[in-house]
């Protein structure tokens, strides 16, 4: 009862007509005459991001070959496309469901989580469904891809099981009757096909989601994924719906620019979605209030960081970014009352400062500015001055950063470089 | 041997402001489009990083931005008596390099030409005479008008977010604006600059004495700009590094901050940096152009095919490419046959320095920028009566402050020391009391200033260099002179103990910078005999080339060219996309 009604949501949303019902009656064979499933299957495959990890860039849509750095090893993602010898040609719909829904893929290999079963569990059977009969139709293509690079012991794919044992549970999604139709469509999207989670939710020391902490920050490939829960200081809580579904769409809104990962999440996938999916995104997120934690004071200003910092930043920073911080709209990010700034982890604004990072650049806003690099002329101490005056001016408030943290980063970057 | 390549629809030389206005149209219109770029790729956070951006040493005196001697020069003489010499520096001017061209290294001052300059031959006929046109001065009309450049003056505007205040808004004349520009048929973009105490002074002063300034029209923005392309443009900070730099803030119209973040995401449209077009190619009819030839850094020659070629590099590329490849008849000024290389200009810099009392005047010159500052136009082209004057001519007249560059900015009151304490201390006392106010003067075509290839004087790769042979003509130095003893009685009204007139005199010189605003050798117009392309900027002789650029002008106004040069732009791709793709062929019938 319940499926068939978010399958109806979903449908609508999608533009999708009375075909759907049809189909859920249709065996698991793909009719790949079913334009309208091609389709929706395309859609499902661009809100779940499956191109980001499955194509290397400028390489062929789904071939594989992105290397995951994780804290454990290298993975590649493989490629899905309908090669018999090196893709999954040989692979049966059921055999894509086992690997979405249970991380066990053909011939009971067991995944790594790098790739986002937890969060693809909960997609709908008929997501899956469109899904297979959308990859059924790509050219295969030749590409022999090594997916497990990674180091003793961990290339033990049986460990998997313990793993699974401890950390997952195959699941569906469970809508709230509470809630609004908008609200559960956004809630799906957000924990199964978008896997924000992935980034954003922190993870405990096996590598496992922190559920209790969902989608409140997390550190991963040098990047720190902040808070987008409604949290007014870390999080995204000072963000209206529309303005959340602009930065979703465009890559910008009033406040803030996406560039690292997420600039390749708004390029290959939420710039793509439909209105009304986005728009039932923020409407879920901005709906996550988490407890909020202590919020720290802020520095003095007579502090020592803070009067160096305040130097640094009239040098360097303040041309863009303004006196007051609020920056310039679609150009150059506000830092006053940005979660991002204020985030307990400084990761991703110690390297930006380090290393710069150009804005994603959509058809509806093309200008794709950038921050350029500036720890060729900044030491570690002038960094953790100028990043601890953004996070305590402009009634910001956030912990002082240390020269060793701008360190850690700067290491962690030419290491990844 | 060059590798033949595959057909594009149109190939298009050079990757700066014409070159990526057009390239952006043609590929609107569907059209297949690859650019050709002498130079490397520029962008503004890896470029023109605001951690290095303000860098005197590094991009004035050494000239980072611009072309390489090395690479491509030309030889220069005064008149054809002398023996030309090849530029080993460039000083007079500086020709760009790279994306962007010297759009990224330009100042950011954007006018329109005034009604009168395109039919400049014509209104002096008209208002003084034939007799009052020397012999020698070849200035012609442009053979389109006014009314026809205004709607690509304001796309051009609006493309670059032009900061300014209208004074002539469909024939109603606004106060504050500037009371001789033609009609336009909106405001600009945005708003005037902020103006410092200079430039305030000036204006006041200025007004008082009867005339009536304006804020210059600034390409460096006064507020965020969202233009009509979707692309973002950041608010000037004064930072006062403009002309010779890029600018690390998006606030300076260019290609990378107006254009080329859309024009880079269309699947129709290629670029190749560091490929230098060697000719355009022609069939064996000569009436054809059949593609180009072009040059890697390896040495690897290519041949594009294409059945349409848009030379948009700088203008003295443009008509060297245009020599070299047999497009139009060479320029005999002897014979005065032939039209190729015709009408070379310049423009005639002029300055006065004003030196103040430090104890009551401080300007503080480290704030500035390239276009920011308060203009009058009672001495520009011919809004003043030449007739007693016995010259023609004019110049834009304004307090511009552009920064105080601590390399090559230290101005001494005359008389002062030239070196030793006496010298550090004339620095000293009048470096925050100074001003400068210039005209910025026209350049009218004279029968002995033209380019051709050098006889002697060879590239890399062989070929001719281009020759210049020009000299500053009596009429522009009776100009010059009128113009800067006007403006030194602005200043001294200003309050200024001291003054420094700067007419441009003598001879010219390559070596002191003066502007890069050189201009013609393929003039535009409606006589074939007098010039090389028609108003639609296509070759007389070969109608499937257009060449935009400076080059097309007959002769240069008494305001800086970049404004009109991004308009003929727009109007070429227009005649393109509506006329000429539709039956290709010549656009104007001699």
């Amino acid at each position: 009862m319940t499926r068939n009604r978010l399958a109806i949501a979903a449908a609508a949303a999608l533009l999708v007509s009375a075909a759907v019902p049809a189909i859920l009656a249709v065996p698991a064979r793909a009719d790949d005459q079913d334009f309208g499933l091609i389709e929706r299957g395309r859609y499902v495959a661009t809100a779940a991001d499956c191109v980001a990890c499955h194509s290397v860039p400028g390489g062929k849509p789904y071939a594989g070959g992105t290397a995951l750095q994780t804290p454990f090893g290298t993975l590649v993602a493989p490629n899905i496309t309908p090669d018999r010898e090196t893709g999954i040609g040989n692979w049966t719909e059921e055999d894509l469901r086992s690997t979405l829904r249970e991380g066990i893929g053909r011939g009971g290999k067991r995944l790594y989580p790098a790739m986002p079963y937890p969060a693809y569990t909960r997609m709908t059977d008929d997501d899956i469904h469109a899904l297979w009969s959308y990859l059924r139709t790509l050219p295969p293509v030749s590409n022999a891809v090594e997916a497990n690079q990674l180091p003793f012991p961990f290339n033990i794919r049986l460990l998997m099981a313990g793993w699974n044992l401890l950390n997952f549970e195959p699941s569906s999604f469970k809508p709230d009757p509470q809630k609004s139709g908008e609200w559960n469509r956004g809630a799906y999207l957000v924990q199964a096909l978008g896997h924000c989670g992935t980034c954003h939710t922190p993870k405990s020391a096996l590598g496992a989601d922190d559920n209790d902490r969902a989608l409140q920050g997390a550190n991963l490939q040098a990047w720190y994924a902040p808070s987008i829960t409604a949290d007014k200081r870390q999080g995204i809580g000072n963000w209206s719906v529309d303005q959340l579904t602009a930065y979703l769409k465009t890559g910008a809104n009033h406040q803030s620019l996406a560039s690292g990962p997420m600039a390749e999440e708004i390029q290959n996938s939420s710039s793509k979605m439909t209105d009304a999916d986005l728009k039932a995104i923020a409407t879920y997120l901005l709906d996550q209030t988490p407890s909020a934690g202590k919020a720290p004071g802020p520095l003095a200003a007579d502090d020592a960081r803070m009067r160096t910092g305040g130097a640094v930043y009239t040098d360097t920073c303040m041309a863009c970014h303004g006196g007051d911080g609020k920056g310039q709209t679609f150009l150059f990010p506000t830092l006053a009352g940005s979660g991002l700034v204020q985030a307990d982890d400084p990761a991703t604004l110690i390297r930006l400062v380090l290393d710069g990072s150009r804005a994603v650049a959509t058809d509806d806003r093309p200008t794709g500015p950038a921050m350029p690099p500036l720890g060729w002329r900044l030491t570690d101490a002038d960094v953790a001055a100028v990043v601890t005056y953004i996070r305590n001016s402009w009634s910001n408030a956030a912990p002082p950063v240390s020269a060793g943290d701008v360190a850690k980063v700067r290491k962690t970057l030419a290491q990844a470089n | 041997m060059a590798r033949k390549l595959p057909r594009k629809d149109v190939v298009v030389i050079g990757l700066g402001w014409t070159g990526s206005i057009i390239a952006n149209e043609l590929c609107d219109e569907g059209l297949d489009v690859v650019a050709l770029e002498r130079g490397p790729w520029r962008d503004t956070a890896t470029d023109f990083n605001i951690g290095y951006a303000p860098d005197e040493l590094r991009y004035n005196v050494r000239q980072e931005l611009m072309l390489r001697p090395a690479q491509e020069t030309v030889t220069a003489r005064n008149n054809a008596d002398q023996t030309a010499l090849p530029m080993r520096h460039f000083g007079s001017f500086h020709p760009g390099n790279g994306v962007g061209g010297a759009g990224v290294h330009w100042a950011g001052i954007t006018w329109r030409f005034s009604p009168a300059d395109f039919r400049l031959r014509s209104h002096y006929t008209e208002r003084y005479g034939a007799q009052s046109i020397p012999e020698d001065m070849t200035i012609q009309d442009w053979g389109l008008t006014y009314e026809d450049m205004e709607p690509y003056y304001d796309r051009f505007e609006y493309l670059a977010g032009v900061s300014g205040k209208a004074g002539n808004l469909n024939g109603q004349m606004q106060e504050g604006g500037n009371p001789f520009e033609g009609a336009r048929q909106r405001e600009y973009p945005n708003p005037p600059m902020m103006q410092t105490y200079g430039p305030t002074l000036f204006a006041e002063t200025a007004a008082k004495m009867g005339y009536k300034p304006f804020p210059i029209p600034s390409s460096l923005l006064s507020r965020t700009y969202t233009n009509p392309l979707g692309v973002t443009m950041g608010q000037c900070t004064f930072c006062g590094f403009c002309t010779n730099y890029g600018c690390a803030n998006y606030s300076k119209a260019s290609a990378q901050t107006t254009v080329l973040p859309v024009l880079m995401r269309k699947s129709n449209f290629e670029l190749r940096t560091l490929c230098e077009v060697l000719k355009v190619n022609l069939d064996s009819s000569g009436k054809k152009a059949t593609g180009v030839t072009y040059i890697d850094t390896s040495g690897n020659e290519y041949e594009q095919p294409a059945d349409l070629v848009i030379l948009c590099a700088f203008m003295l590329d443009n008509v060297r490419l245009m020599l070299l490849s047999g497009i139009g008849t060479p320029y005999d000024h002897r014979a005065g046959t032939g039209t190729l290389g015709r009408n070379f200009c310049y423009q005639m810099a002029n300055q006065v320095v004003g030196f103040f009392d430090p104890a009551k005047y401080n300007f503080n010159n480290f704030i500035g920028g390239g276009a920011t500052g308060m203009a009058i136009d009672e001495f520009n082209n011919d809004n003043f009566d030449h007739g007693p004057l016995g010259f023609l001519g004019g110049g834009s007249t304004r307090c511009a402050p552009i920064g105080a560059e601590p390399i090559s900015r230290r101005p001494t009151p005359p008389g002062s020391p030239t070196w030793g304490s006496g010298w550090k201390k004339a620095v000293r006392d009048s470096y925050l009391s100074n001003l400068s106010v210039g005209c910025e003067a026209s350049s009218y075509a004279n029968r002995g200033n033209f380019l051709d290839l050098d006889p002697t004087y060879t590239d890399r790769l062989g070929r001719p260099l281009m020759r210049i042979t020009f000299d500053f003509p009596e009429n522009d130095l009776k100009m010059s002179d009128y113009v800067t003893r006007k403006v030194a009685e602005i200043v001294r009204a200003m309050g200024a103990q001291q003054i420094d007139e700067n007419p441009r005199t003598g001879h010219w010189s390559v070596v002191p910078y003066q502007s890069t605003h050189v201009v013609g050798g393929t003039a535009m117009g409606m006589d074939p005999s007098t010039s090389v392309v028609n108003p639609y900027l296509q070759s007389w002789d070969v109608p499937n080339v257009f060449t935009v650029g400076a080059n097309v002008f007959p002769q240069n106004s008494g305001y800086n060219p970049t404004g009109t040069v991004g308009a003929l732009a727009f109007r070429a791709a227009d005649a393109i996309r509506s006329r000429y793709l539709k039956s290709p062929g010549p656009l104007v019938h001699a």
